[in-house]
């Protein structure tokens, strides 16, 4: 199935249809996923709210996709956009049970900050 | 069955169809067995060219001219005589699969006897059908072989280059008459314990039959294998079973140290056995008899170490069969229940000692010195056994004592080249000590346990026990060896070839044995006079008999146990209810396997007599047909090498008969004048011998048994035990302190360092991931650059 659509896009690539970008426009879309995971990476440390700990994860697995679309773009290879359905279908996954998990954690303490579960730390001695 | 409960019934049929699987396959696994030719082509082309070997072979030694008489042939036909250990090893693991069930009936009882009485009726069917030595392969085994230009086992039989070893029967005129009375005597002891075992009805009945089985069937092993790895294996066996069987009351402190006493020991005999069978086949490239002895009759001597082969061999013999220096375990194995002693612990197992050196006949041979080795060991150790006899109170300990000593009276007999002799004193010996066993054991097991000879008198005038008394009397006869019995005829045989033998001082160990037989014939009749003469008197035993404290609740399940008290009493003899104590006649098997062996005992003497009568015998036929009288060439003819020598200037046979009757008249009159007629006399006797400084050691080093036991604790287990106190330290302070926990500690130090990373804050986790994380892409960075400047 993959070999029957990425057909039409190979052909492309070989047709000199679609060309390598330039290097500023690789290294703008390289700047926006820096600053893309920059910013979730920040919100995940420094926010306390699970739902916002959660997007903030999202928002760093997009800025991985969109530098492995700059990068298959660069070397011309269809496996960055490959990889990318793959990082989505796993995301998707993944937000069905962690969203799940944080309503089930609500229910228990009746608070979404992550401050309540802290259980299993180690007191130091 | 009959007596399980209603609410147990389930349980058992559950547990039937849980254990039925099992037994069926195991019992397939045994009969299903191919008793038969595979691998026979390969057995066949291997002894053609045996055949061939030994006949362009030169001229053999003048001595061992008797050898090749006795080679075997092939017998592919005779591959039913495989039953003979078939059928021990079916009922094993029919009495396994009753133990399982907790059968509350004596199936196990007569699944052992009826197997154990088809093994019997089958080798007595082999002896009909006997004609020469011959050899029966029933399967490969062991069949390596890594000599040049060998593709299968059958190649060349170059000393060291190959291992065979199969599961196959050397059946000769001495394998016949071993098997003829292990598995006869055998059958008649299962047959007496079926009743003297039934207060463990349940599941420990079934576990006493399954070891006499497994007994059997090693035995049988260790007699009809065709090589000495089957030996081995037979050899171990007998070992196992009788461990299991001394420590059969595993709930007694006593029996379950004396079943280790008897393993230990017996495995430093068998360590000798193991480097004997290894020097064998060192030398002789070959483990089975055929070829060692067929190499033996051509000339070969084997190797360089050939002259140390017969004393490791006889090192296993002297483990095994009890003898200076592996003896002292003997006396404690009477822990045992008593048809054990009576069977393994005098009859049988312990004459695989003898049995491996008559066997290996020619291999003693190898060195000049080896066979008066035995004969020095074995005379001494008569002596030995015998004096320490003269002072044990127990009944059981006593008759130990006396096999420890009949038993070198056999390794003398063998040592000074009579097998003949050993081999009919087994014979002889076998009958009048299961008698006397058994009969002491009817005498404890009415008693409560009872074994002490000053606490019963007057036995044969106790109601019920006038045939134990009086087998008792025939079994003491024959060990005291009066004139004319099988004891005598068996013992003189040895006697006389030592005394006339003036060659490595055998002479002189036959005086010895003369005395050792007056000792005997006092020492067994100290225990008679005691016991079954003299006025009536008893203290009973503090056990219910059989030691279970179940005794009652299970022999109530009996219903014929109730008829069968001649004094019709209703405690049937325990002592603790009620004060009163009535004996506990033995019945109907007790008493008919008694008179059984006493006429056999009796009827053991029948060779003797044709002896005598100047004809050749049954015994000197059987023996003089196999390899155990290589090296004794005169001894197939009419009458011994002995028969016509000169003692003190008379007729050696003459002048032994008088002196055996002196011998009991002296030995059996000292036991009436201080055990029947003046029982005072014997005390004082000894309170004047401890009395006298001079003398006061004697009868204290006697009562200790010489202190042999003291001597090895202070040579052997104290020296180990300290080295273990010292291990133990060693192993407590620096491996387990110091090294073990030592790394154990270090991931705990490692943990206490890096304790504070985790705060539960979530956060906080994720910073240092972060933080890692940039440390990589600062590394990989400062990587990159040193690179990218070194690349352009």
């Amino acid at each position: 199935m993959t070999h029957s659509m990425a057909q039409p896009m190979i052909q492309l690539l070989a047709e000199g249809g679609v060309t390598a970008p330039s290097l500023p426009l690789i290294h703008a879309t390289l700047f926006v996923s820096v600053v893309l995971f920059s910013i979730g990476m920040i919100g995940f440390l420094t926010r306390r709210n699970m739902i916002m700990m959660f997007l903030c994860t999202e928002l760093m697995l997009q800025a991985a996709c969109l530098a492995f679309v700059a990068f298959g773009r660069l070397h011309m290879d269809v496996s960055g956009q490959v990889m990318v359905i793959f990082v989505l279908t796993v995301a998707a996954a993944e937000a069905a049970l962690a969203l799940g998990l944080v309503v089930l954690l609500y229910r228990k303490k009746e608070t979404l900050s992550s401050e309540a579960w802290s259980e299993l730390r180690e007191d130091v001695k | 069955m009959d007596h399980a409960l209603p609410d147990s019934r389930g349980r058992f049929w559950r547990r039937l169809a849980l254990a039925m699987p099992i037994a069926l396959a195991l019992t397939a696994s045994a009969v299903g067995l191919p008793f038969g030719q595979e691998g026979t082509e390969a057995a066949e082309h291997a002894a053609n060219q045996l055949n061939a070997h030994a006949a362009h072979a030169g001229a053999t030694a003048e001595q061992l001219a008797a050898l090749t008489k006795v080679l075997p042939q092939q017998a592919p036909g005779l591959s039913w005589a495989g039953w003979i250990l078939g059928l021990p090893a079916i009922a094993a693991v029919l009495c396994m699969v009753f133990g399982f069930l907790k059968l509350r009936n004596k199936l196990p009882a007569i699944v052992t006897v009826l197997a154990l009485g088809g093994a019997f009726v089958t080798t007595f069917i082999l002896y009909q059908n006997y004609e020469s030595p011959v050899t029966v392969h029933l399967y490969d085994w062991i069949r390596l072989d890594w000599s040049p230009g060998s593709t299968t086992g059958n190649g060349t039989l170059a000393a060291g280059q190959s291992l065979i070893a199969d599961i196959g029967l050397h059946i000769d005129g001495l394998t016949l008459f071993w098997m003829l009375f292990v598995t006869g005597l055998g059958t008649l002891i299962a047959i007496f314990a079926s009743e003297y075992m039934e207060s463990d009805v349940g599941g420990n009945y079934a576990r006493f039959f399954g070891a006499v089985s497994i007994f059997l069937l090693a035995m049988g092993c260790l007699v009809m294998g065709g090589n000495l790895f089957l030996l081995y294996l037979g050899w171990e066996g007998v070992g196992v079973a009788s461990y299991l069987l001394i420590g059969y009351y595993y709930g007694k402190p006593s029996a379950v140290a004396a079943a280790k006493k008897a393993f230990i020991m017996n495995r430093i005999g068998d360590l000798g056995l193991l480097v004997g069978i290894y020097l064998t086949w060192r030398n002789f490239g070959a483990l089975d008899y055929d070829t060692i002895f067929r190499a033996i009759a051509n000339g070969s001597t084997g190797g360089e170490t050939a002259y140390l082969i017969p004393y490791f061999l006889m090192l296993g013999a002297f483990g095994k069969s009890a003898q200076i220096p592996l003896f002292t375990w003997l006396p404690d194995a009477m822990e045992g229940p008593t048809p054990v002693s009576a069977l393994i612990h005098a009859a049988t197992m312990v004459t695989a000692g003898v049995y491996l050196i008559a066997r290996c006949f020619p291999l003693f041979l190898l060195d000049p010195n080896a066979l008066p080795t035995v004969a020095w060991i074995g005379g001494t150790t008569a002596f030995l056994a015998a004096t320490i006899g003269l002072m044990q109170y127990d009944m059981k300990r006593v008759f130990a004592y006396s096999t420890v000593s009949q038993l070198g009276f056999m390794f003398l007999g063998l040592g000074v080249g009579t097998s003949y002799g050993a081999a009919f004193h087994v014979f002889t010996h076998a009958f009048f000590k299961a008698l006397l066993f058994l009969s002491s054991g009817a005498v404890m097991h009415g008693f409560a346990g009872q074994l002490d000879i000053r606490k019963i008198s007057g036995l044969r005038h106790i109601p019920g026990f006038k045939v134990v008394a009086y087998t008792m009397l025939v079994g003491c006869l024959w060990l005291a060896a009066i004139p004319f019995s099988a004891g005598f005829f068996s013992k003189d045989e040895i006697l006389l070839v030592a005394l006339t033998d003036h060659t490595h001082g055998n002479a002189l160990l036959g005086w010895l044995g003369l005395f050792t037989a007056t000792l005997t014939a006092y020492y067994t009749f100290r225990v008679w006079f005691r016991v079954c003469a003299g006025p009536v008197s008893y203290v009973p035993g503090d056990e219910h008999h059989g030691h279970d404290d179940h005794a009652h609740a299970a022999a109530d399940h009996h219903p014929h146990d109730d008829h069968a008290h001649a004094g019709g009493d209703d405690h049937h003899g325990h002592a603790h209810d009620g004060g009163h104590f009535h004996p506990h006649p033995p019945r109907l098997a007790v008493n008919g396997v008694l008179a059984v062996l006493a006429i056999g005992a009796i009827m053991a003497g029948i060779p003797g007599y044709m002896s005598l009568a100047g004809g050749s015998n049954w015994v000197k036929k059987m023996i003089g047909d196999s390899t155990a009288v290589a090296g004794v060439p005169d001894l197939s003819s009419a009458s011994g090498h002995a028969g016509h020598a000169e003692l003190l200037g008379m007729n050696a046979h003459t002048l032994l008969l008088v002196i055996s009757f002196g011998i009991s008249i002296v030995g059996i009159g000292g036991a009436a004048y201080f055990h029947l007629l003046n029982r005072k006399a014997a005390d004082n006797l000894k309170q004047s011998l401890l009395a006298s400084p001079l003398t006061g050691w004697l009868p204290r080093a006697l009562e200790n048994k010489w202190y042999v036991d003291e001597l090895y604790d202070g040579l052997f287990r104290l020296p180990v035990r300290g080295l273990a106190w010292l291990l133990a330290k060693i192993d407590s302070y620096l491996l387990d302190s110091g090294v073990i926990n030592g790394i154990g500690r270090v991931p705990a130090w490692v943990g206490r360092y890096f304790q504070p990373l985790y705060n539960g804050v979530l956060q906080g986790y994720a910073v240092v991931m972060a933080g890692g994380l940039g440390l990589i892409l600062v590394w990989m960075m400062l990587y990159w650059i040193a690179h990218r400047g070194g690349a352009s």
